[in-house]
């Protein structure tokens, strides 16, 4: 065969043009400031909403009790409530004057003692304490009751301890929690959030790029060289891939100056992590922008294939195991599902291998599929 | 005049749903937060599974696993063989928590001892962990006081009696759903002025629409009904989806409901503007309402309290209306709270409305000159 050789396919040559592709769009990036923006100042922007700004702990609750006749065992009772550091206590004669406050939301719970409790007491009769919660917000309204029950408690120990009677319970718990000895939310919420942040701005990277050569005609002149679907698209995802990490290390050391999340995990893990879950973000946004073409509707797939379900199906606020079959199965192709329990526990608990190496069999694998999404998709031609 | 802005808002109306950018916006995010608020949005605590290191042969030991067995929350109990697999099982999150009971504990509570019970949790999911806790501590209480009985202690000196207002059985969908109405009407009203009139700039219509004999004040009106209406739309279709589909009662009034919906559809449709007053392509309105709403939205109390929130957030969160909204929905709808006490959210909004959308004239007008 004298069939002419075909000089724009051998390696050395895709070498070089795969070169030139990628320095061109390391220039369109540095070019245009919003990509920058997007991934060196936006995560900082989210991290520090998230940081601040989502929090479970009821650390300061404000409760109001009503004591319908006060006397020296009500103010007992009402200095074990104000011992406990997470209360503000707002007093009252009757529970109806506390009832306004309940209804806009300013008191997240009410403590009534009855007229006769301080009979009913001295008589050796059970008085009853009554809490009521606010149930527009459940998640509060349960740790407001456990908190009051605290306090009921060591009132009650005391109680029995000045009157000579020892009130020792048959069974006691003793809770240690790991991992997280305070109980602070901000300690798991912050690596999740770094996870929606990075699902956001992978998306958003890539889901511009594509879409922009479309909208601009530049697609045309790309076409007429002898790009390969495999060069166009390498060119687009590594120099993102880059800044995405670029905005990974923004954030990893944010959360852990600024929020004083600890590292307990290798930095080998969590670059690994985050190369596999970049390489889903990315996938994801060059999907939306090559079955869009236009950078607007791109960017609004981007948004409901990546931040809705991270914020919803990834377990990072809401927990999984509280809905129903059908959701806890999906989420399981939910990248971010995966990253935020690996970030979770590299943060938090170190490399733990067997759950690690779970999260990044799901990560690759969902890169994978997505890849191929995306090359079977991605069009070479005009029409 | 009332004919010509009557022509400007179907004008208006037919450039949204003509537009099949816009189309989608409208369409596909309802949807899909509507499945995602109903059933993804929970902190509960189902379908857990637990894990037990039992050294102890007595019955006591067997009571609690018992009883622990029975609570729905638990899935599936994984009993321990050694004490190398407590770390194991919570490192690896194949369990919430371990409840290790020791060797001796069925003989110290026979003798009438105290015996201690341990309970290890998972801090990575300290939340679910801490309601896991509440779960075990009531059965413990419970067991308690039966033991306590068969010692013939006397009774206890007090009791807790417990109610829930506004939601007895702290639904999670019963506070989710209708905040719904606000997540939802914030991104549309906002987002359908902000980018009308940054496609109005970005093809060059906007400059023909200042030529016609509209006045300023018409167009304005113009460009805000369609936000106003589709928002309304969209909301009534919530409310219509919590009551229907959901069952949840709407406690409030009707008229308190919409006094509030369209003073909030009002504000986000000021913070459009004011946005589109800023930028000239539609890109940009999108980011830019994009940097708005995802900070709004996190804030507002939808996801967590804002009471949790540092003071100076919670001051921040005044311009927020959607934060305003929220109280005001569940005011309306879970807590039927009367006028005067909904109007300390309502004027708020007020302001805001008036605010940005005087600020967004006076942006217009000094780039038109």
């Amino acid at each position: 065969m004298t069939a002419p050789v075909d000089d724009t396919n051998t390696l050395a040559v895709r070498w070089r043009r795969l070169r030139a592709l990628m320095k061109k769009e390391w220039l369109q990036i540095l070019r245009d400031p919003s990509a920058l923006i997007v991934a060196l100042v936006l995560p900082l922007f989210l991290l520090f909403v998230f940081g601040y700004g989502v929090s479970l702990d009821a650390s300061s609750v404000r409760l109001g009790l009503a004591i319908e006749s006060p006397t020296s065992e009500t103010s007992w009772f009402q200095a074990s409530l104000e011992n406990t550091p997470f209360f503000r206590i707002k007093t009252a004669r009757n529970r109806a004057a506390l009832d306004d406050e309940m209804m806009t939301g300013h008191l997240d719970g009410i403590v009534v003692l009855a007229g006769d409790f301080s009979q009913k007491l001295a008589r050796g009769e059970t008085a009853p304490v009554q809490i009521i919660t606010d149930g527009s917000d459940p998640n509060t309204a349960g740790l407001v009751s456990g908190y009051v029950q605290g306090a009921w408690q060591s009132w009650l120990a005391q109680r029995a301890l000045s009157s000579g009677a020892v009130m020792a319970l048959p069974i006691r718990i003793e809770a240690q929690v790991w991992f997280n000895p305070e109980l602070k939310s901000r300690r798991f919420l912050v690596p999740g959030s770094i996870a929606l942040i990075q699902m956001l701005i992978g998306t958003l990277l890539t889901a511009l790029v594509v879409a922009r050569e479309w909208e601009r005609g530049t697609i045309e002149s790309l076409l007429a060289t002898p790009t390969g679907v495999a060069e166009f698209l390498i060119s687009k995802l590594v120099p993102n891939f880059m800044l995405g990490m670029a905005a990974m290390a923004v954030s990893v050391t944010a959360a852990v100056f600024l929020f004083d999340i600890p590292l307990r995990g290798s930095l080998l893990a969590l670059v690994a992590l985050t190369a596999a879950f970049q390489a889903c973000a990315l996938s994801v946004g060059l999907l939306a922008s090559t079955v869009s073409h236009s950078q607007f509707v791109a960017t609004q797939i981007a948004m409901f294939a990546s931040f809705l379900p991270g914020f919803f199906l990834s377990g990072f606020i809401f927990d999984l195991s509280g809905t129903p079959l059908a959701i806890r199965l999906l989420s399981y192709i939910i990248p971010a599902r995966h990253y935020v329990q690996g970030l979770q526990t590299i943060f938090l608990a170190g490399d733990v291998p067997g759950l690690l190496l779970r999260c990044m069999a799901a990560l690759m694998g969902l890169a994978c599929v997505l890849l191929v999404v995306v090359v079977r998709n991605t069009r070479t031609r005009l029409d | 005049m009332i004919w010509r802005i009557w022509n400007l808002i179907i004008k208006e109306l037919l450039a949204i749903w003509r537009d099949p950018k816009s189309r989608t916006v409208l369409i596909v995010p309802p949807m899909l937060q509507i499945l995602l608020f109903a059933f993804a949005a929970t902190q509960e605590v189902r379908n857990v599974p637990i894990a037990v290191f039992n050294e102890d042969s007595g019955k006591s030991a067997q009571q609690i696993i018992l009883r622990l067995e029975g609570v729905d929350a638990f899935s599936h109990i994984r009993m321990l063989q050694n004490e190398g697999e407590i770390r194991e099982v919570i490192d690896n999150q194949d369990a919430l928590f371990v409840l290790r009971i020791g060797q001796d504990f069925s003989r110290r509570i026979e003798r009438g001892e105290s015996a201690p019970l341990q309970l290890l949790l998972d801090g990575r999911r300290s939340n679910a962990a801490q309601i896991a806790q509440g779960y075990v501590a009531a059965i413990i209480g419970r067991y308690n006081e039966e033991l306590l009985t068969a010692r013939r202690a006397p009774p206890s000196s007090s009791v807790i009696t417990e109610r829930t207002w506004f939601n007895p059985n702290r639904e999670a969908q019963t506070s989710t759903v209708p905040s719904l109405m606000g997540m939802l009407t914030l991104s549309t009203a906002l987002m359908v002025t902000a980018l009308s009139i940054a496609r109005e700039r970005e093809i060059g219509t906007f400059e023909q629409l200042l030529v016609t004999p509209l006045r300023p004040i018409e167009i304005v009106i113009g460009k805000m009904a369609p936000g106003l209406i589709v928002g309304l739309v969209q909301g009534t279709l919530v409310a219509v989806v919590a009551v229907w589909l959901f069952g949840i009662r709407l406690q409030g009034s009707i008229a308190l409901l919409y006094l509030g919906l369209v003073l909030f559809l009002l504000a986000a449709i000021g913070v459009g503007l004011f946005i589109s007053s800023l930028v000239s392509t539609q890109q940009q309105a999108m980011l830019g309402g994009m940097t708005f709403m995802m900070p709004a939205s996190i804030l507002s109390g939808f996801a967590s309290p804002v009471a949790n929130m540092p003071e100076w957030l919670q001051v921040l969160n005044w311009i927020n209306p959607l934060a305003h909204f929220l109280i005001i929905i569940k005011g309306v709808f879970l807590r039927d709270a009367p006028l005067p006490l909904i109007a300390q959210q309502l004027w708020p909004l007020l302001v805001i409305a008036v605010f940005t959308v005087t600020a967004a004239a006076w942006m217009f007008r000094r780039k038109i000159r």
